[in-house]
């Protein structure tokens, strides 16, 4: 049994959690939403949500990777995607920023709709730059720049024409203590990022994303690289930035999703196969696929 | 159980096999170090030789003389064996043809990395290796018959010889080289490091400029060096258009002999062994060589210096 509420970390979150109007009686693990796959229409049952996937199909030349998927991004909210390897889930993360637009010969189909500016991400008419503007990143292998601490957070804010010294240095700080590493590296912000250790430099990314404030931030299986106290670490602080940023992860690592997001999708050879509240998917599965992967059946 | 298991592969490859792979072996890796120690004992012979030969040749010169004399004229009877001359001349076509090579060729790397297609990349590669392949005699000529008119075109005083032509030439004779080794540097920056890069907003100039470059600094700076040994060592451009007296200027608009002019020229000659102006071939040759010994270690430790473990 997971509790959904002992896993948020933080008291506020708890409170935040909890929405008045449809509180049920204490003590009853309270569903905020009830959605299944079947019918995504009833996730606006999501109080909030930040961007809308419609029918979305993706292809890379004539191999079709994504079958229609659907599902409500809610904002404020960790959403993982779980799946077995080669299920689609990062092609679909990277779908939300564009990345496959890197490569020749791929092509969307359907919409992700970005809330409140209603802005079809895979949009033709919308350029890449302009979506990864807004919608950071953060790779399954720590990439840091090779640049000072500094240079390497100030990245995002520099490319968008952020010149003063002082504005630098204050966004700099906020995305580092943003990232839990402020302590650990204030003192040497002038080093080369490449000095840090492997979970440090994760964090370092996640701050270099977060500079930019964007509106979703993307984890592309961001602690397989790590080992289980900076896992732990990334975790943690992934939990408290759902107060800040719509955050969506890509995991194989079920136990990591079933302790972070707030939604789960399960995915299999490019389709979704369920998409419900954490807490339901990993109690209480409506599909037989979902519980046999869960449970470790296969994948 | 496992040493059962032993005693059949045992039986399997017999005792001989074993022993004729290991000597066979054995005589391949004895092979294989003598081709190594084969480059090691040329470089060693060499020096060995311009030493030899040059201490000789400072028999009859004084060190003094030779760092601070700003005449060469070994050949003519009032002779002088200044080498600063032609230091002089080999570091003014180096730093012309330099001028030309570092950007044409860091910009063409840039290019080809980071925003050609794959098959414009594969096409253009190949040829501009090409040009690597031509011999530099051709170049020289080029210098000489289309360069140089041109220039005079622009500037009227300029001498049929000089540094200028020749430097430029140089530079586009190693451009295939700078741009070769820079786009091999560049593309060994992971797809991750840019991947990084364009998720953050940039475009591919920023991308290109502001990581793959800094990411592969010690490859260019490797690409640099190289170009500037090539340039240093460059004979038949400077032979061919630059003149060959010995001429004390940094001024790339005069004629002026390099150092590797200076051997061309001895080489050519009938002067005698054993006589101080053949000795003095050798001489040169040491300054030639450590010019390059010191640009190889100031890019070694350049290399060092900035070198990033991805």
């Amino acid at each position: 049994m997971i509790d959904t509420t002992s896993t948020r970390g933080t008291p506020e979150s708890t409170l935040r959690n909890e929405e008045p109007a449809r509180q049920p009686p204490a003590g009853v693990a309270a569903p905020r939403v009830s959605i299944a796959v079947d019918d995504t229409r009833q996730s606006r049952a999501i109080t909030s949500v930040k961007a809308q996937v419609e029918n979305l199909n993706f292809y890379y030349g004539q191999n079709r990777a994504l079958k229609n998927l659907s599902i409500p991004i809610a904002d404020k909210q960790v959403t993982a995607l779980i799946g077995p390897s080669g299920c689609g889930k990062s092609t679909f993360l990277r779908c939300f920023n564009r990345m496959h637009d890197l490569q020749p010969d791929t092509r969307y189909e359907g919409s992700i709709t970005l809330h409140p500016d209603n802005i079809n991400l895979v949009g033709s008419g919308i350029d890449p730059i302009e979506v990864r503007m807004r919608i950071g990143m953060v790779f399954q292998k720590p990439n840091p720049f090779p640049k000072t601490i500094f240079e390497n957070v100030a990245y995002g804010l520099r490319l968008r024409g952020v010149r003063n010294r002082a504005t630098l240095a204050e966004e700099v700080e906020k995305a580092l203590r943003g990232a839990a590493l402020w302590d650990e590296v204030k003192d040497r912000l002038q080093d080369s990022a490449l000095a840090l250790s492997g979970g440090q430099m994760q964090r370092l990314c996640i701050a270099r994303a977060l500079a930019t404030t964007p509106e979703i931030l993307l984890f592309d299986e961001p602690t397989s690289a790590l080992d289980p106290i900076a896992t732990a670490k990334i975790e943690e602080l992934i939990s408290t930035l759902r107060d800040q940023v719509t955050v969506l992860i890509v995991t194989h690592n079920m136990q990591q999703a079933a302790r972070v997001s707030d939604y789960t999708a399960f995915m299999y050879l490019g389709e979704l196969i369920e998409f419900d509240e954490a807490a339901k998917i990993f109690t209480n599965p409506s599909k037989k696929a979902t519980e046999d992967y869960i449970t470790g059946r296969y994948g | 159980m496992a040493s059962t298991a032993a005693t059949k592969s045992n039986d399997l490859v017999s005792r001989s096999g074993l022993r004729y792979r290991k000597i066979r072996d054995r005589i391949v890796e004895t092979f294989l170090l003598a081709a190594g120690l084969v480059a090691v004992f040329t470089t060693l012979a060499i020096v060995v030789i311009l030493l030899t030969e040059s201490a000789a040749f400072f028999d009859h010169v004084s060190l003094k003389d030779f760092l601070t004399d700003t005449m060469w004229t070994p050949l003519f009877a009032d002779a002088h064996y200044g080498i600063l001359p032609l230091v002089a001349g080999t570091l003014t076509t180096t730093i012309v043809a330099l001028i030309v090579a570092v950007p044409v060729g860091t910009i063409i790397a840039i290019y080809l990395s980071e925003f050609a297609s794959h098959r414009l990349r594969e096409t253009v590669k190949p040829i501009l290796e090409l040009l690597g392949a031509v011999p530099t005699v051709v170049y020289g000529y080029f210098a000489l018959t289309a360069v140089t008119p041109l220039l005079q075109m622009l500037m009227p005083e300029l001498p049929g010889f000089n540094m200028l032509s020749a430097g430029l030439v140089i530079g586009l004779m190693i451009v295939p080289y700078v741009a070769s080794v820079s786009e091999d540097a560049m593309r060994a920056v992971p797809r991750y490091m840019r991947e990084g890069s364009y998720a953050m907003g940039a475009t591919r100039l920023q991308t290109a400029l502001r990581v793959v470059v800094p990411g592969a600094f010690s490859g260019l700076a490797a690409a640099f060096i190289l170009g500037i040994s090539r340039a240093v060592g460059e004979t038949m451009v400077v032979a061919i258009a630059a003149g060959m007296q010995p001429n004390f200027t940094f001024d790339p608009r005069e004629q002026a002999a390099t150092i590797t002019a200076y051997i061309v020229q001895v080489s050519l000659g009938d002067l005698p062994h054993g006589s101080i102006g053949y000795q003095s071939i050798f001489a040169a040759g040491l300054v030639l060589m450590l010019i390059t010994l010191i640009f190889n270690v100031i890019g070694f430790s350049l290399t060092r210096k900035f070198r990033e473990a991805y």
